[in-house]
């Protein structure tokens, strides 16, 4: 058994040789195979998520003696300013960034459809460059472009005779500069996900549609809309769960300023965590808060968006 | 596609304003190319540009002065000290120089690592619960897949405390420990696979006396290539892009990875007016890895992300 716990190649080929001397026991093998990631998901996934739980009734600074309060953290945490509007800062930038970013997607996926084979695969090409880059180098890039005195942006917008804007200096362009660059990350990976979609959608359909005389406009509304649901709801769960959590933009941009006006909420555990005094039971009843929150958002989208259901069935 | 060339024939009829809708299209993929391409420009003019000439030049699409000398000091190829002694290093520059190869080789070995570690273990158990009967199988596999809601905060201050007691904080383990043996995406990833794959073929092969781990190793895993490269891809690029998990056990220069080394250099620049040419040439070669996989894997990718979105 504890040949598997070890990592390196050649034990594993030990360990292949001795599974196949132990011959026809299924279950026994079927436990070995599951060994090694039922060790990784139980130490480094199920136990601190239940860790997590339990520090979060503790006040703890890692140096001294952990203290059990019971639900002292979260009564802080509820009474917190800061904390409260780090959830507000939170829900704001996933307004910026979730609509858009999935409108954008939607027209971007619905035009690259429009243009022959090789165009549209390799503007796919190209429009996954962004998702490439680590958020690191995408928010410095634009930190830059971005810059409230001598930026480009503010360059461009001169010339188109609006005034110089603040972007990321000031606390009400802060958080939406934020969600524009990560949208500038993301669209086209999200556009990609939809085109696939696109394409499982028949193309008779579209030709009956034509035929009776609809419209380019009519036709997405009454066929694409519909059909992409299943896309959309897959799209629209995973990326809304991935915005809550936003962090690194914020972290290299503005780091939770000015005036707080970024300080999302994981970005708020994080200084919990490393900045002032160390706080675990705070960090973690706000992590604990966070999964809560994104459960009851998730099964909320859910329910909105029908997501068992399938719409093709209506049609044939 | 041919659907709209069909639907566009049948309305060569139709009033020019509809078919001006194609020179739309062509204009906002023109735009759209643009803002996706261009800021790549701008990173490299300014990284090129004379560290003094960023301020008084603002808006020329051209590097101003041209030089190299951002990159050399970024990659630590000339001495700052030098600079300072000559006079040369104003309020303009930081001497903040970015250990590229270094920090490259940390990203690499870490990225790669856990791509190894997870694609292989996580196989091997999506086989398991495909393919093999034993008892607890589906309840163990739902389990699993609980851990796919819990976001990823909550496990990292617990792990963050688990690796500082195993006194792992700065080293390469204490980076690639968490993620090395599994993910519960990766598990059900590839499970998907091994379900619709024909049972005949092993079943034939059981016959012929093969072993279980015969049929994982040189039947089962074969038929899943494709879909095993593309699990593969993506996790050496989340694991490469990753920046929270390495910042708070990795911060240590030597195994500091290229997202943290970068998060630090930006600390490193003056508050009031960074020095934009050092940090766009430290931008400009951080950017040069994932051109290289995107020149090398973009077609791949591209496929992953549209098959990873009907498992």
């Amino acid at each position: 058994m504890s040949a598997s716990q070890t990592r390196s190649k050649p034990k594993n080929f030990i360990l292949f040789e001795l599974l196949n001397r132990l011959g026809n026991n299924e279950a026994l093998i079927g436990y070995l195979f599951i060994l090694p990631s039922l060790i990784g998901f139980i130490i480094f996934f199920a136990y601190p998520a239940v860790r997590a739980v339990y520090i979060s009734f503790l006040d703890w600074n890692l140096l001294t003696e952990a203290k059990y309060v019971g639900l002292d953290n979260y009564r802080t945490l509820f009474h917190d300013k800061r904390f409260a509007d780090s959830l507000h800062v939170t829900v704001l930038y996933v307004l910026w960034n979730i609509p858009l970013q999935t409108v954008l997607a939607i027209f971007m996926a619905v035009m690259l459809e429009r243009f022959s084979t090789t165009v549209s695969s390799l503007m796919r090409g190209i429009m996954i460059l962004p998702w490439l880059l680590p958020n690191v180098i995408v928010a410095l890039l634009w930190l830059w472009i971005l810059d409230s005195s001598i930026g480009l942006m503010n360059e461009f917008l001169k010339v188109v005779g609006i005034g110089k804007q603040p972007f990321m200096g000031s606390p009400d362009q802060a958080i939406q500069s934020i969600a524009a660059i990560n949208i500038w990350r993301h669209v086209g990976y999200t556009s990609i996900l939809i085109f696939a979609g696109l394409k499982t959608i028949p193309k008779s359909l579209y030709e009956a549609a034509a035929i009776d005389g609809a419209g380019d406009l009519m036709q997405f509304r009454k066929i694409t809309l519909p059909l992409l649901r299943p896309v959309l709801v897959f799209v629209l769960v995973t990326s809304i769960i991935g915005s809550f959590q936003v962090f690194d933009t914020v972290a290299v941009t503005t780091r939770g300023g000015p005036a707080g006006s970024t300080r999302v909420i994981i970005y708020y555990i994080y200084q919990q965590v490393f900045e002032r005094r160390i706080k675990m039971g705070m960090a973690t009843a706000a992590s604990v808060v966070l999964f809560a929150i994104l459960i009851t958002v998730t099964i909320v989208q859910m329910r909105l968006l029908r997501s068992g259901e399938s719409d093709l069935a209506d049609y044939q | 596609m041919t659907t709209t060339r069909q639907a566009v024939n049948i309305q060569v009829s139709k009033p020019i304003w509809l078919r001006s809708g194609r020179i739309l299209s062509y204009l906002a993929l023109l735009v759209l190319l643009f803002i996706t391409l261009f800021p790549f420009w701008w990173v490299l003019r300014t990284a090129l540009t004379r560290p003094s000439s960023v301020f008084s030049h603002t808006s020329s699409l051209m590097p101003v002065n041209p030089t190299t000398q951002n990159f050399e000091r970024v990659l630590g190829m000339i001495d700052t000290e030098d600079l300072v002694g000559e006079g040369l290093v104003t309020s303009y520059m930081s001497t903040a120089t970015l250990d590229f190869w270094v920090f490259l080789r940390n990203s690499f070995i870490v990225s790669s690592t856990i791509t190894l570690g997870q694609t292989f273990f996580s196989s091997m158990a999506a086989y398991a619960f495909a393919r093999i009967r034993f008892p607890l199988r589906d309840k163990i596999f739902f389990v699993y897949l609980t851990g796919l809601m819990i976001p990823s905060i909550v496990m990292f201050i617990p792990n963050f405390v688990f690796i500082r007691q195993l006194g792992w904080i700065g080293t390469y383990q204490g980076i690639i420990a968490p993620t090395f043996l599994m993910t519960p995406f990766a598990v059900f990833f590839m499970r998907q696979f091994f379900l619709g794959l024909n049972k005949d073929l092993e079943e034939a092969a059981i016959i012929d006396g093969a072993t279980r781990i015969g049929l994982f190793w040189r039947i089962a895993l074969p038929l899943v290539k494709g879909p095993l490269a593309t699990l593969a891809i993506l996790t050496f690029i989340g694991s490469w892009n990753e920046y929270l998990w390495p910042l708070l056990v990795g911060r240590d220069k030597d195994v500091r990875v290229l997202t943290v080394a970068l998060g630090i250099f930006r600390e490193q620049t003056p508050q009031g007016s960074p020095d934009w040419a050092g940090l766009m040439a430290g931008t400009a070669v951080s950017i040069v890895p994932a051109i290289v996989i995107f020149v090398f894997f973009g077609r791949k990718v591209v496929d992953s992300i549209q098959f990873s979105g009907f498992k």
